[in-house]
């Protein structure tokens, strides 16, 4: 089975984050591996493991820094790393991303798609189900669970839905799923496996190697446009309350000051 | 702007009938559309569908588009009768709510019309001249985001539950009903498994009571379900809760988890992470309860309580019920 499994380096989720000329920065914090995006590897190096003609390759679009998040991938069990890079990528917004990871996902052949259900930093939750449709596969969103067949093509998969969970009996393969908690419990690499990346492919893609002429990269046909970013409104200062009847104080306030109840 | 404008909102519903946030994403409709038109696509497997409130939250029109196929949703059918409703009604915005299914869905829709596409808006503006702005959290609530769109429409645009809630139906409110049996493409149907409890989803309750560490075990959680049900609130937890398998991670909030925005936020024994915070801080009213006056959680809150969260939550529980039992 080949496995692609896009993954988005992001800011570590414990930053506190300022906003300078525009951009939302916090000085001397990691970047680390989108989390749902860890539970994507796992599951795909798990499906290996179990399935072992299976070849997983991840793929990440990105300046030079995402060159740390794809070796992580690779130390934790993937076999080939894809790096799209290019200096006219830096200003497109999430459609026109989704557009370039299909053309490199289509230089190849795939039977499988993992994605993180949404990346922390924009929040997004567009690239996976954008990549399905791009790609002309079924996709399954938030899911929790990947069951498959003893011949490994089709498979039982469980997704989130407010208050519980359904599951599709039988997809066939391809298809693309986005990850979500509860998949699985991304392992740490291990130093076996730090050694092994070190020996194991990056390739880097830019705009030439995947046909992306100018005028698809001009970020004029960007769809979603910055107008700026602002700090979450300061919360008034709170009330500690005092004294013996607290549980009283504070529920005559919930009813008739804040009239909640 | 040179011609009325057409909303279209996307009915999100299911066994228990249509879900509360679909009449908030009339209630922003409304404040956009002016004289323009507001249409509710109610897609559903029955004739007796409960369509007459959606006049009352005000849909000029509500096409009930029935389909043995749409017993339940799977975006494949939404996807195709969706696709055909926008090429009748031509809308110049979709509102969906900001739901697990209404974020695949309008991300697949935008990407085959290649259309503008906003996620989990808390605002949104139209301008005189057609310009339509939202603002959108990022990082789960650290930082807002504000947005034009462009490109050709419709602009698709999905809304946070809880955010865009209005004065209510007025029964005296009329619109026009048009049901349709329609056609749809053979989907592979797969068969569909739906486990959903009677539990209130933690992004769509209007109260939540939720634990961290300083609830000491999971066996205390009892306390906080106590609370909740007096309240008609949903219980969540922050991430060691969960790490710990003390709840299920669907109970999770913060920036791995649920970003949640209810009326009422009552934190017990959390001391407030900086991912936590940001994926509750824009609650309307935060209470805290925590036994260290120093934690995080205090800085958010609009009132604080400093003692022993399993010694103080009982007592709430006990004066929420007397209250409201009057």
């Amino acid at each position: 089975m080949k496995i692609v499994v896009c993954i988005k380096q992001v800011l570590d989720t414990a930053a506190e984050i300022q906003i300078q000329d525009g951009k939302i920065v916090s000085p001397g914090s990691p970047l680390i591996m989108n989390p749902y995006d860890e539970f994507a590897v796992e599951e795909a190096v798990c499906i290996k493991a179990a399935f072992p003609e299976s070849e997983v390759t991840v793929i990440s679009l990105g300046p030079d820094s995402v060159k740390e998040t794809l070796k992580r991938a690779l130390a934790m069990g993937a076999d080939r790393a894809i790096h799209i890079s290019d200096p006219s990528f830096a200003e497109l917004d999430h459609s026109i991303v989704a557009k370039i990871l299909a053309k490199a996902i289509q230089k190849d052949s795939f039977d499988l798609v993992l994605c993180g259900r949404q990346a922390v930093d924009d929040d997004m939750a567009q690239t996976g189900p954008a990549l399905a449709v791009l790609l002309e596969i079924p996709f399954v969103t938030v899911v929790t669970k990947i069951q498959f067949s003893e011949n490994f093509e089709t498979a039982d998969i469980t997704r989130q839905v407010e208050g519980g969970c359904e599951t599709r009996k039988g997809m066939s393969l391809p298809f693309l799923v986005t990850c979500q908690k509860g998949l699985n419990e991304p392992r740490l690499p291990s130093l076996k496996g730090i050694m092994a990346a070190k020996k194991k492919e990056i390739q880097t893609l830019g705009a030439t190697d995947l046909e992306l002429d100018a005028q698809f990269l001009d970020p004029k046909n960007n769809l979603l446009h910055l107008v700026n970013l602002s700090l979450p409104p300061e919360r008034k200062k709170g009330i500690i309350l005092e004294g013996e009847d607290i549980a009283k104080q504070l529920a005559t306030i919930i009813r008739e000051e804040e009239k909640i109840i | 702007m040179d011609k009325e404008i057409t909303i279209i909102v996307v009915v999100e519903h299911d066994q228990s009938g249509i879900k509360p946030v679909t009449y908030e994403l009339l209630n922003a409709a409304k404040k956009l559309a002016g004289s323009g038109k507001i249409i509710a696509l109610y897609f559903t497997d029955t004739e007796e569908a409960d369509e007459l409130a959606l006049t009352h939250y005000g849909a000029d029109e509500v096409r009930v588009c029935i389909h043995p196929d749409y017993h339940q949703y799977i975006h494949e059918t939404y996807e195709a009768g969706l696709l055909s409703e926008i090429e009748k009604a031509q809308p110049d915005i979709l509102l969906m709510p900001a739901s697990n299914s209404g974020k695949e869905l309008s991300a697949a829709i935008a990407t085959r019309l290649e259309v503008a596409l906003a996620t989990d808006c808390i605002d949104l503006q139209l301008s005189e001249d057609g310009e339509v702005t939202i603002k959108r959290p990022v990082f789960a609530g650290k930082a807002y985001s504000l947005c034009k769109l462009s490109g050709p429409k419709p602009y698709l645009i999905t809304l946070r539950p809880n955010i865009f809630r209005g004065e209510g139906a007025d029964e005296t409110r009329t619109g026009e009903i048009v049901k349709e049996k329609i056609s749809l493409p053979d989907f592979l149907n797969p068969g569909l498994v739906r486990e959903v409890g009677a539990e209130l989803d933690v992004t769509e309750a209007r109260i939540i009571v939720s634990g961290g560490l300083g609830m000491q075990g999971p066996e205390n959680f009892k306390l906080l379900e106590d609370l909740a049900e007096v309240l008609g609130a949903a219980v969540a937890a922050s991430r060691p809760v969960v790490d710990n398998g003390w709840q299920e991670y669907s109970h999770q909030v913060g920036q791995t988890g649920r970003t949640v925005s209810p009326d009422l936020y009552i934190a017990c024994g959390i001391s407030g992470a900086v991912q936590h915070l940001a994926g509750m801080s824009s609650s309307r009213c935060i209470v805290a309860i925590n036994s260290d006056p120093n934690a995080a959680i205090f800085s958010v809150a609009d009132y604080g309580i400093v003692g022993d969260a399993l010694e103080i939550v009982p007592l709430l529980t006990q004066e929420f019920k007397r209250i409201l039992e009057g």
